[in-house]
């Protein structure tokens, strides 16, 4: 039973990224201009969706997407037109089928009335399309030769082929176009396998077998692949056939699909029928590969038959999934990838960091051995630096994803955006391929989502307005992902009315966010935006504008330890940059030491360090020293005080300042003794055994294999506060009798 | 491999040992100072030599600090300065306990490893009544007396495990054995 859900789980996977598919192919839907492939993809996703489900006996959402799935086939044989409703229907038929999909998933059952309304749709596009199919009359006529049966013919694909050119030559004689008999239909099946089908263990021979078994075959082979016998591979497959099928109406293109369905991957089969009585004479011997219809008919009403319809039949206007087509399109996307449990790879991850630990330890120990004396172990060394190096990329970048998972969300979100405002809007975007750790991508999901929300909201102008004053009545939002100095740096650029700088800056002031008279730079007023409770909206709308927008964006991006910023010209648009690590795994750092204690500034933080001159410092009003660095005033904080560590340096002009900044752009002089140098950590989470502390982001191990705490350079700012509001209180309670000789390396 | 044998056999008829109270579990015992503590083995991950830890800022001192268990950052706690003997000067001679609840991993400062006895469920005394100002009853599941040691049995599942940043719920919903007979 395990294995199943195991299965089961990667049903749900698939299904996830099917339903994702659907969604963007349903978007890029336009009226009047159907791309057939793109037809073919959501209803191959739909259908795919629909086929897993069966096998775990999901009833209703089967039942639905065979719903979906009717619809889905009537757009691409072009019995229903597409039209704007038809696409909201079908996307929101897609919602549904995700709804059903979760509810499977967590075994429960979709409430009564999930899928009606939706359903209900469906089913009036269904009506409203044109009749599909028109029932022809059968005429009683010759049944073509067929090739002799001949179940025990053990001479294999040669003996076949020869066969196949025995029977095409008989085929000639007695003429192809003879008329389908009576009650029964003509299906001309196009067979190409790839040339290394047979590596894959798969015989030709058996399905053609299969096919002579459903009906009258007869069996024609191209040769016309087959190179000079030099160059012939015996491990190819140089050959093709085409099976002309006479069968009875209960052989359906399923049955015929069935024979194929362990190859579909591997060859291009078309497939069509042909009901009596036909005008024309039925396909030649070989079809061109060029046959730009793969399914040219569906098969015919059974009422039109003599025979009364059986229940195999009861649906004749839904063919099966177009097998050629798929395995055709396959062909092209073939990408030898492998699905790994997630926890696989982050143990992976884990030992990799372990490694680059060891690495650094005995590094560590090496660098006091004489030099000279042991040249080849330290060259030996110095390789294993490079390959965990090596190893370590090699490694991340399994984590990596391309950021397209997040971006293709946002043309639905655009949409929908776009028709609640009533702005016309387009988006562009670029740099989909780009990787960055799977934890990143899923966490650009929400601010993306607000972001590009606001600038639809905030940025854009409406239609007219945009015509008045000379731009495109509609807008662009442009979304763009480029890689850039062991970043990633993702943009949201439109070219709407900029930020209103006259009217944040009031704001700001009514709110008390700012001081009335303060002057700021046109830098600092775009900045106002991401402070916590500032909103500009005029009137809350449901978009945006409830006021908790940019500063939740800023918050989640610096917990991924990103940065963001805004640009903006007024008039010509807004620029919002986000840059954030590519992985969360490791981080670059600076080495810190307080007292006995070592920490690890996250590199991104630091603006500079400096040793301050008696000169630079003063006194605020007895509350705290502030330092003039480059011609700013910073406040001081001392880690030795927030943390209460004893034995640190305490004067600022023998210790060390850092000059860090924090996400939204404060400053801070942090005092240490002492900076240790950069270096690449890996993050450790202390929660998983402990708890969080304030200040601290997490932990990592040191080269000696003695843990250090990573510094959060928010929480510190934080913590600073309230040290210095009640500026007599020691530092957290009592510290513990000092710890002096647990210090001393053992 | 006996006590590894013993481990399994334990582990699977511990519900039986429970319901029958016929059986014995064996239990680790360590001393800090004079006296001597013992928890459960099957929680006992792994006891191993001091290493100097990290400290952790703000946090009262019977917050040791964090070591790297290969990979893993565990607490460590000082079960001397919990119990008000103020923080334990170390030497390398001291040892910690790493004890495992769950799915958290936490270490145990103590002075020395003690003995392994097995502890029949009958001869377990329910915790006298005590100051809960001087001792944190909620950490004692009973006592027991070897020859003429006693022996202070401790809830691996509580200990520490609100300070550890544990919901103290989850924590409490077991009811120390020793305690449940009593009544």
């Amino acid at each position: 039973m395990e294995d199943l859900s195991r299965f089961k789980q990667t049903y749900f996977d698939e299904s996830a990224e099917l339903l994702a598919v659907a969604e963007s192919g349903l978007l890029r839907l336009t009226p009047g201009e159907v791309d057939s492939d793109e037809v073919n993809a959501i209803f191959r996703a739909v259908h795919s969706i629909k086929g897993g489900g069966g096998a775990f006996g999901f009833t209703e959402l089967v039942a639905f997407a065979h719903e979906f799935e009717t619809v889905m086939d009537g757009v691409r044989n072009n019995s229903i037109p597409v039209t704007t409703e038809l696409v909201d229907t079908l996307i929101r038929a897609n919602d549904v089928l995700g709804q059903m999909l979760a509810y499977a998933r967590e075994e429960a059952a979709a409430p009564p009335g999930t899928t009606d309304d939706t359903v209900a749709a469906l089913r009036r596009h269904l009506a409203g399309g044109p009749a599909e199919v028109t029932a022809s009359e059968p005429t009683p006529t010759v049944q073509p030769a067929a090739y002799p049966d001949d179940e025990d013919d053990e001479a294999g694909i040669f003996g076949d082929a020869m066969a196949a050119i025995d029977a095409a030559r008989t085929e000639a004689e007695t003429g192809i176009g003879a008329p389908v008999p009576e009650g029964k239909l003509r299906w001309t099946i196009t067979f190409r396998p790839k040339p290394d089908l047979l590596l894959s263990g798969n015989e030709p021979t058996f399905m053609l077998r299969a096919l002579r078994r459903l009906g009258d075959a007869t069996i024609d082979c191209d040769l016309r692949s087959l190179p000079p016998l030099p160059a012939l591979e015996a491990e190819l497959l140089y050959l093709s056939w085409t099976v002309t099928l006479v069968a009875d109406p209960d052989v359906d293109q399923e049955k015929i699909n069935d024979v194929f369905e362990f190859v579909a991957d591997e060859c291009d089969i078309r497939i069509s029928v042909e009901a009596p009585p036909p005008a024309v004479v039925a396909p030649p011997a070989i079809q061109a590969s060029t046959d730009p219809v793969p399914v040219s008919a569906t098969p015919p009403v059974p009422a039109a038959t003599p025979k009364p319809p059986d229940v195999a039949r009861a649906e004749p206007a839904k063919p099966r999934p177009n097998a050629g087509n798929s395995g055709g399109e396959h062909a092209g996307l073939t990408s030898h990838t492998i699905r790994v449990d997630l926890d696989k790879i982050d143990r992976l991850v884990n030992m990799v960091g372990e490694m680059v630990i060891t690495q650094a330890m005995i590094a560590e120990h090496v660098r006091d051995l004489p030099p000279g004396e042991f040249q080849e172990l330290l060259e030996g060394l110095e390789q294993l630096a490079q390959h965990t190096r090596e190893l370590r990329e090699s490694v991340m970048s399994i984590r990596a994803q391309p950021v397209s998972s997040v971006f293709s969300r946002m043309p639905r979100l655009v949409r929908e955006c776009a028709a609640a405002t009533g702005k016309e809007v387009q988006l562009v975007t670029s740099g989909e391929t780009t990787e960055v750790d799977k934890t990143v991508v899923e966490n650009l999901v929400d601010p993306l989502t607000h972001m590009i929300r606001n600038s639809i909201d905030h940025g854009l102008e409406g239609p007219e307005e945009r015509e008045r004053i000379g731009k495109p009545r509609a807008g662009t939002v442009h979304l763009s992902a480029q890689h850039r100095s062991g970043r990633i740096v993702i943009e949201i650029t439109d070219d709407g009315r900029g930020i209103n700088r006259p009217k944040v800056l009031s704001k700001a002031i009514e709110k008390g966010l700012v001081q009335p008279g303060a002057s700021l730079s046109d830098e600092e007023i775009d900045n106002l935006i991401f402070l916590p409770g500032f909103s500009t909206a005029d009137q809350v709308s449901n978009l945006s504008g409830r006021g908790v927008g940019m500063d939740v964006v800023r918050r989640n991006i610096s917990s991924l330890g990103g940065r963001i910023g805004v640009y903006s010209a007024p008039g010509e648009g807004s620029r919002f940059v986000l840059s954030l690590p590519l992985t969360l795994a490791v981080l670059d750092g600076m080495v810190i030491s307080v007292g006995e204690e070592r920490f690890v500034l996250p590199l991104t933080n630091i603006v500079e360090s400096l040793r301050p001159k008696a000169a630079d410092l003063h006194g605020l009003v007895g509350k705290c020293d502030v330092m003039m660095a480059r011609g700013e005033y910073v406040r001081l904080v001392y880690l030795h005080q927030l943390f209460g560590i004893p034995k640190a340096v305490t004067d600022p002009t023998r210790a060390l300042v850092v000059l860090v900044e924090t996400e939204d752009g404060a400053r801070l002089g942090l005092v240490v003794d002492e900076v240790l140098g950069q270096q690449q950590v890996v993050i450790k989470s202390l929660e998983a055994n402990f708890r969080r502390l304030d200040g601290v982001a997490a932990a990592t191990i040191l080269g000696d294999g003695r843990v250090a705490l990573i510094l959060d350079v928010a929480g510190l700012r934080e913590m600073s506060r309230h040290y210095e509001s009640g500026y007599s209180r020691p530092p957290g309670p009592a510290p513990a009798a000092l710890p002096a000789p647990a210090l001393e390396p053992v | 491999m006996t006590t590894s044998t013993a481990l399994t056999t334990i582990g699977s008829t511990r519900t039986d040992v429970m319901s029958v109270n016929a059986s014995e579990e064996q239990y680790v015992t360590f001393t800090v100072g004079s006296e001597e503590y013992g928890v459960n083995i099957l929680s006992v991950r792994e006891i191993r030599g001091w290493t100097p830890e990290s400290r952790l800022p703000n946090l009262p001192d019977y917050v040791r600090g964090v070591i790297n268990l290969r990979g893993i950052i565990i607490p460590i706690f000082d079960l001397r300065a919990r119990f008000g003997g103020g923080a334990t000067q170390v030497t390398k001679r001291h040892v910690v306990v790493v004890i495992q609840v769950g799915e958290r991993t936490r270490g145990i400062l103590v002075d020395a490893i003690s003995d392994i006895l097995a502890i029949g469920h009958d001869s377990i005394k329910p915790p006298p009544d005590v100051d809960s100002g001087m001792i944190d009853a909620e950490y004692l599941s009973g006592l027991y007396t070897a020859d003429d040691r006693m022996v202070t049995l401790l809830n691996v599942e509580r200990l520490f495990s609100v300070e550890a940043g544990e919901a103290a719920d989850a924590a409490a919903a077991r009811v120390p054995l020793a305690l449940e007979k009593a009544h």
